[in-house]
């Protein structure tokens, strides 16, 4: 699903942020992506939803090359990946519903489906009572799990989680944590970025640990 | 996996639903960038109101313009030459060139007006009458009035020459077109037209400035929404549209008010012209602005309202990249 080969980050300041980066996620796979704040973490995701370009090397996600992909084509190639934010990037004057449905309006689906689909991923989060609320009235934890609502509701084959668990408290974020399980039962690729070590340890999924932009740790997981 | 992935496939939406929710989309864009701007009800009127104001301007001018226009389209065929004859030049001699001068090309008419015909038409129209019987001759010539021909192979110099070679009969003591002021007046409201349409210009890019720059400022403050829209999978057309149509709102409502103010404009000053055109024993009724120029202002509006709003989604949402 996801193929690094050779693949360096250099920003036009000069900062190497990734260097030569090789590893690859299988459909399906649920993996952790480690390290310090600065270590590239961040970066790497970046490459994985064209955010930014690798400056040299390959990066394969869902059997594209990822360099071939013209600026006209990043819309529809991200309508592929849910993303999850640290920080939700919910919009504050519309409804829950109104941003988990954004996704589907902008992909074209018909106003029945997307009613069904909102629905669907407002029960998996188990937000359904509050579809009518506005964001800023939610709670931290509520706020992702909404964010996480929006990131699968078209059903994408990859979700990309960038500290998904950084403002929560312990309980809530394991619950979190819980629902990216979920994802990976159906089959879905799930990519998490995280430094909080704790979490990772008691979870039984493969990590990749980078440090000053190289991986330096691929770890598969303990039995 | 695979029993997933054939799921997913089906539950994308098919070429049909896309056309449909394509048109489902953009009317409801339409009418939700409507009610974004009603939400600023007075930024709003007052964006309209430059751009009314501004279009008004250009407008009202053109239409006042095609009222003086239609005052004096008829003036044009009311070119006569005024001959007059010497005062030793009898009645019979007169009649003679009368004829001469007919049978010349390029004079459709000839009118001969005697001393005491000309005399008799003073006295009625200029209320000297009394003063004039106090007179013991007459002191106005005779008058031969010459229709010159215009027509479109005809010019000015056609006339001119026949101006000249009226003066040169030796009966002749004077003779003048009575042109020269419809000529000037048409020259000058030339030179209106030309000032008009060089003011419409500049005020046409003034709207496009006013709102390109109120465009700009509802991206920036949406920068935020702009940003999950392309980190989610927005295309550019889907980021762009209700800014497009909101500036179309925009033209359109700035149109609007245009045509109030030119309509109003024009109905408080009609009474008082046609006071004015009374005094001149004119019948004039001014012309309100036409259901063709309505039609052309509000065309021009919209369109500067949607190109002003074109170029500035164009120059600042590539400048918004999600980071």
């Amino acid at each position: 699903m996801i193929r690094f080969v050779n693949a360096s980050k250099r920003y036009s300041s000069g900062f190497d942020a990734l260097q030569n980066i090789n590893f690859h996620i299988t459909p399906g796979e649920m993996v952790f992506l480690t390290g310090h704040s600065g270590a590239g973490k961040s970066s790497l995701l970046k490459l994985i939803a064209l955010l930014e370009r690798s400056s040299r090397g390959q990066v394969i996600v869902n059997s594209q090359n990822l360099n071939k992909v013209s600026r006209r084509r990043i819309p529809y190639f991200r309508r592929n990946i849910g993303i999850i934010f640290q920080d939700h990037q919910l919009l504050f004057d519309r409804t829950v519903y109104d941003n988990v449905a954004l996704p589907l309006i902008i992909a074209g689906y018909s106003r029945h489906d997307i009613g069904k689909r909102v629905r669907a991923a407002l029960d998996k989060v188990g937000l359904l009572s509050k579809e009518k609320k506005y964001p800023i009235t939610l709670s931290g934890g509520e706020q992702q799990r909404v964010g996480i609502a929006r990131a699968v509701v078209n059903k994408p084959p990859l979700i990309l989680a960038d500290e998904p668990t950084g403002n929560l408290d312990p309980e809530l974020s394991a619950e979190i944590m819980g629902l990216f399980q979920d994802f990976s039962d159906v089959g879905v690729t799930v990519l998490v970025a995280t430094h909080d070590i704790a979490l990772i340890s008691e979870l039984p999924y493969r990590t990749l640990t980078l440090k000053a932009g190289k991986l330096v740790n691929d770890t598969q997981p303990h039995e | 996996m695979n029993n997933v992935q054939t799921q997913r496939e089906q539950a994308r939406p098919g070429f049909m639903t896309l056309i449909k929710s394509y048109f489902i989309r953009h009317a409801q864009v339409f009418f939700y960038s409507l009610g974004q701007i009603s939400r600023t009800p007075v930024a709003t009127l007052m964006t309209c109101m430059v751009i009314g104001i501004a279009l008004a301007l250009p407008t009202g001018l053109h239409t006042l313009l095609n009222n003086a226009q239609q005052l004096s389209g008829g003036w044009e065929n009311t070119a006569q030459i005024s001959v007059f004859l010497k005062k030793k030049v009898s009645e019979s001699q007169a009649m003679k060139i009368k004829s001469d001068i007919q049978r010349w090309p390029n004079v459709i008419s000839v009118h001969y007006i005697s001393r005491e015909q000309a005399l008799k038409e003073f006295q009625n129209l200029s209320g000297f009458g009394d003063a004039l019987k106090a007179l013991n001759a007459n002191p106005l010539p005779s008058v031969l009035i010459v229709k010159p021909e215009l027509t479109a192979t005809t010019n000015e110099q056609t006339t001119e020459k026949l101006l000249t070679k009226l003066r040169q009969l030796r009966q002749t003591d004077k003779a003048q077109l009575d042109m020269q002021w419809v000529r000037r007046l048409y020259a000058i409201m030339n030179i209106i037209e030309r000032g008009v349409q060089i003011l419409g210009f500049l005020l046409a890019l003034a709207v496009l400035l006013v709102v390109g720059n109120t465009i700009r400022l509802a991206i920036q403050n949406r920068r935020k929404e702009i940003v999950v829209m392309k980190l989610i999978g927005g295309t550019d057309a889907f980021i762009r549209r209700p800014f497009l149509y909101t500036g179309f709102w925009y033209g359109l409502f700035g149109g609007l008010i245009a045509w109030l103010l030119v309509s109003f404009t024009i109905l408080s000053i009609s009474n008082p012209v046609e006071k004015l055109t009374a005094l001149y024993q004119n019948q004039f009724e001014l012309n309100n602005i036409s259901f063709t120029t309505t039609l052309l202002l509000l065309l021009i509006s919209i369109l500067l309202g949607l190109a002003g709003s074109w170029f500035a989604v164009g120059r600042h949402l590539r400048e918004i990249e999600p980071q």
